[in-house]
């Protein structure tokens, strides 16, 4: 099949980009998506002209690198990372676009690479349970039922991806942030420092500058682990009952 | 030179226990005085990290990715090994080690996997502490799996995302730890060199991969953490970046690199589609638990697997279960997968390319129902039609095995150091406890056993030897030669602008290493690759094209870099596997068979770890031994007839 790509091009963080034309005549519906990338970028290699660069790693749809904006979607049209999407997800003769992920606190890096560390820094701020190694109790000590520890699993599935942000109008992130403080609040481990942990990463998520939550869910509708919204309205209870009796975090219990 | 491996003495349930005591300490109010450079922050990475973090050590990380959580950890399935013995089934710590020596071919250390067997247990309470969700009963306590090569259910898991889980976990102790400002992390920084002054590692040299920015480190120990080296077959499990440059470039300060020809070959992959494929993608291998392999018994071009089911019982091939009735589609990796390889080299693979078999469910929905097959295995069928647009439920599978995972690695003491006096490797980057081929769910249980509860015990040892004084600078003059000789080469590379991609060469290796060293290997063809290795290494130095320049984000440069290092390694791992004439595990010589076609081991005369050590560039290897004693385990030939 035949495709026509549109590309955001820049060169570096503080360049101009700006979308440029490709036609790709050799691509074969089997192919995924990067592998139809890899492809464009040997043929531009072979003429001299700069590969487009994307991120990318694993291409097994879990380490949540692969972040390209396609026609408007995060990780295109399907509900799935953007490594998992086959060529045979297209039209042939189909123009698509492919954009960076855009949000203030994503800025791009080159071409479709951006920067994601502020997910990082706000694991930081609180994203743990404060346990050093050795020491601690038989895992079997503490039952879990499995209720509440699949929950607590679907919630930890998120891989970072930041489609979440990507999908948002607001550029909010929410629904990754929630997914974290949903999975120690609900495990009796992450009891103890579940009012300082909220506190911390939303103060986190705010100084990073991502926008504010609307309840719009394109949030869920984008991300390719299915990750619920149920998990924001979960976090705003915890967000809530930590800021009514900040006592643990006032008194600094459960910290370093 | 001469490897000491540092067993401790003693019967081999007290090893571990004795040496811990007979370890220097360093007094917890000096730790703050060592800094330690991890390079890697996978599961053994970060582990290791956090661990000596919380000890009070000054830790550097550094990753070549944006975020230490996209580590290719991640992407394991399965399951992680622990003797907890929760089932009661007759699980014990001896008996884990007992399956894991047998499991490797007896080509492992007896004192390291009975170490790792023992502190198994200590993992799965750490990150259970940690929050990690792993699966559970209704009861509210764990749940457990079995995995190939054990008859007790001894592996927990996190449904199919494990790695994901556990890495997460390690992540979180880690980012602890950077928010106390014990561990600086660096992230899209790619080591290139280790400094080694007066024989001690002092330090690394690193590249900024968005600037570009060439960057010297120095610490009083070093550890690498880098994983493994399967992408040297160019299309492997791996993720994409997965590489060996820093090993190798350890390699080539001085460090001995262990068993380079033991590979591991994963069975149930999915077949490669064309030549844009990229990487492989990896089925659990619990699927042959209920799918029949099969092919047809005369060879069909192009065998749709639409077509399948038009083929009559009596013209069909189970062949695994022809040739081992008693195990049937269960036996392990390395025998499904070759026997895969012997019905496609004659002609009756099925497929487009006639690389691969089928893997058939149809018998299992008919007896068990589809809801049972869709709950046991519905995320694998999902993600098997997502990728080839085949339906399982309806037609077969089609696999082919793919590399998987390297076994082979920088060779480390019992104090999982280097031959390179503080150089330290953990995880899949040393060469370690798994000996000629690896169990499922145990590469996990390694990476987070070296990670949180061997090193940050004798890596003590070490520091407190030397002292919290005998620490270089980066202003030694062999850092700035270290770095001049980064730089060169960088500049090399892009001074070269030839006509290939380094894609076509990193294909091109690939296709060598598969074909002549993959799941069945012979000295012509040994030598045959040794040569076309040489060619294919000096043509890359006169005709690799990377664009671009050292100060940007340079992808095609980041690879340029890599591949340059798996044309080398390539060549060490076709040497050792020709020097080792007899079959074990993974590594599989036709010389070396039964009448009837299996591996046949050569204990007499192999029973030793190889460790070659670096003689310079285009200069042979030397081969050096670690003979290996077997105190515990009676050494067998495996049989799954
Ligand atoms: C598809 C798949 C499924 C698997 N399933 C299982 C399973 O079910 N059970 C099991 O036990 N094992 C499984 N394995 C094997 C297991 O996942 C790995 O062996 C293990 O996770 C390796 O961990 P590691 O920490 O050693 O290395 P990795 O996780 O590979 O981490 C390497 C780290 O080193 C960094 N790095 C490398 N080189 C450099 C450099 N030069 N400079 C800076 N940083 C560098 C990387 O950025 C990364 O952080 C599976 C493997 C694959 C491929
Ligand atoms: S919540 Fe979903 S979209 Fe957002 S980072 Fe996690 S996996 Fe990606
Ligand atoms: S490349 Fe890892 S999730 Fe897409």
């Amino acid at each position: 099949m035949k495709v026509t790509l549109k590309i955001w091009r820049q060169k570096g963080p503080n360049e101009k980009g700006g979308f440029k034309t490709y036609q790709h005549d050799h691509v074969s519906p089997d192919m995924s998506f990067l592998e139809m990338l890899d492809v464009l970028n040997t043929n531009l290699i072979k003429k001299g002209e700069e590969p487009v660069h994307f991120d990318h790693d694993c291409r097994e749809g879990i380490c949540g690198m692969c972040s390209l904006y396609i026609n408007g979607h995060p990780h295109g049209p399907l509900q799935t990372t953007t490594c998992q999407l086959h060529m045979r997800s297209f039209k042939d003769g189909e123009t698509i676009t492919i954009e960076p992920w855009r949000a203030r606190a994503f800025p791009i890096i080159k071409d479709l690479v951006v920067d994601r560390t502020a997910f990082d820094r706000i694991q930081q701020a609180g994203g743990y349970i404060s346990v050093n190694t050795g020491g601690v109790p038989d895992a079997n000590e503490i039952p879990i039922p499995k209720k509440v520890a699949d929950e607590a699993f679907d919630a930890a599935t998120c891989i970072g991806c930041g489609a979440c942000v990507a999908a948002c109008k607001n550029a909010s992130a929410m629904l990754f942030v929630s997914a974290k403080v949903s999975q120690f609040a609900l495990l009796p481990q992450g009891k103890p420092e579940r009012k300082e942990r909220v506190q911390k990463m939303v103060a986190q998520m705010d100084a990073e500058g991502f926008g504010a939550c609307t309840n719009t869910k394109a949030c869920e509708a984008e991300c390719p682990k299915g990750i619920s919204v149920t998990n924001i309205a979960r976090l705003n209870r915890e967000y809530y009952s930590a800021s009514i009796s900040s006592y643990e975090w006032q008194v600094g219990g459960g910290g370093e | 030179m001469k490897l000491d491996s540092k067993i401790p003495a003693g019967p081999i349930a007290e090893k571990w226990t004795r040496h811990k005591f007979n370890l220097k300490l360093v007094n917890p109010a000096n730790k703050r005085k060592y800094d330690v450079i991890v390079v890697g922050t996978g599961l053994a990475g970060s582990s290791a990290a956090a661990s000596l973090a919380e000890l009070g050590y000054n830790v550097k990380a550094f990753t070549y990715h944006d975020s230490p959580r996209r580590a290719h950890s991640i992407a394991a399935q399965g399951g992680i090994n622990a003797a907890k013995n929760y089932q009661n089934d007759g699980d014990s710590v001896y008996r884990l080690f007992y399956d894991t020596v047998k499991g490797g071919d007896y080509r492992a250390r007896e004192a390291n996997v009975y170490r790792l067997a023992e502190v198994s247990v200590s993992i799965i309470d750490q990150c259970v502490a940690q929050g990690v969700p792993f699966a559970r009963e209704y009861g509210g306590l764990l749940a457990n799996r079995s995995f190939g090569g054990a008859q007790v259910s001894r592996t927990f898991y996190a449904r199919g995302q494990t790695g994901q889980q556990l890495l997460l976990g390690a992540y979180s102790a880690m980012n602890r730890q950077i928010a106390n400002g014990k561990v600086k992390l660096y992230t899209r920084t790619e080591m290139l060199d280790v400094v080694v002054i007066d024989g001690k590692a002092r330090g690394i040299i690193t590249r900024d991969l968005i600037t570009g920015k060439i960057e010297a480190h120095s610490a009083h120990a070093v550890l690498l953490c880098t994983g493994g080296y399967s992408n040297v077959f160019y299309l492997s499990t791996s993720a994409k970046n997965c590489n060996a440059t820093a090993a190798w470039r350890a390699h080539k300060k001085g460090a001995l690199f262990g068993n380079p020809c033991f590979t591991q070959i994963h069975p149930t992959c999915i077949p490669v589609s064309g030549d844009h494929q990229s990487k492989l993608t990896l089925m659990s291998e619990s699927l042959r638990n209920d799918g029949r392999v099969w092919v047809p018994k005369k060879g069909i071009k192009g065998l749709k697997a639409k077509d399948a089911v038009n083929i009559p019982e009596s013209e069909r091939d189970y062949f695994l279960e022809r040739r081992y009735p008693s195990f049937g589609n269960l036996v392990p990796r390395d025998v499904a997968s070759r026997n895969a390889k012997y019905v496609c080299d004659e002609g009756r693979g099925v497929g487009s390319s006639g690389l691969a078999v089928f893997l058939d469910f149809s018998d299992a929905i008919k007896r068990d129902g589809r809801n049972t097959i869709e709950a046991k295995y519905g995320n694998l069928f999902d993600m098997y039609k997502q990728i080839t647009g085949d339906n399982p439920y309806e037609v077969p599978m089609m696999i082919f095995p793919a590399v998987h995972y390297t076994m082979g690695g920088l060779w480390v003491d019992y104090n999982l150091m280097t031959t390179v006096p503080g150089l330290y490797a953990l995880g899949e980057a040393n060469f370690s406890d798994h000996g000629a081929n690896r169990l499922g769910a145990s590469a996990l249980m390694q990476g987070l056993a070296d990670g949180y509860f061997v090193i940050p015990y004798t890596i003590g040892d070490y520091l407190a030897t030397i002292g919290w004084n005998d620490k270089v600078g980066t202003d030694h003059p062999a850092f700035k030669e270290s770095m001049e000789q980064v730089q060169l080469g960088i500049k090399r590379l892009l001074d070269i602008n030839g006509n290939k991609t380094v894609d076509e060469f990193h294909r091109q290796l690939g296709h060598i290493m598969w074909e002549y060293c993959g799941m069945s290997r012979n000295e012509e063809g040994l030598k045959k690759a040794k040569k076309m290795i040489q060619d294919l290494r000096a043509e890359f130095w006169s005709n690799v094209k990377v664009l671009g320049t050292s100060t940007e984000l340079n992808a095609e440069l980041e690879k340029a870099n890599r591949v340059a290092d798996f044309l080398e390694l390539g060549e060490l791992m076709v040497d050792d596997a020709l020097h080792r004439s007899e079959s074990c595990g993974g590594h599989f010589r036709e010389e070396s068979a039964t009448e009837d076609g299996e591996a046949k081991r050569k204990d007499d005369e192999f029973a030793f770890v190889s460790a070659w050590e670096y003689k310079g560039s285009n200069q042979a290897e030397e081969l050096h031994k670690e003979e290996l004693v077997f105190e515990n385990v009676k050494l067998t030939q495996r049989s799954y007839k």
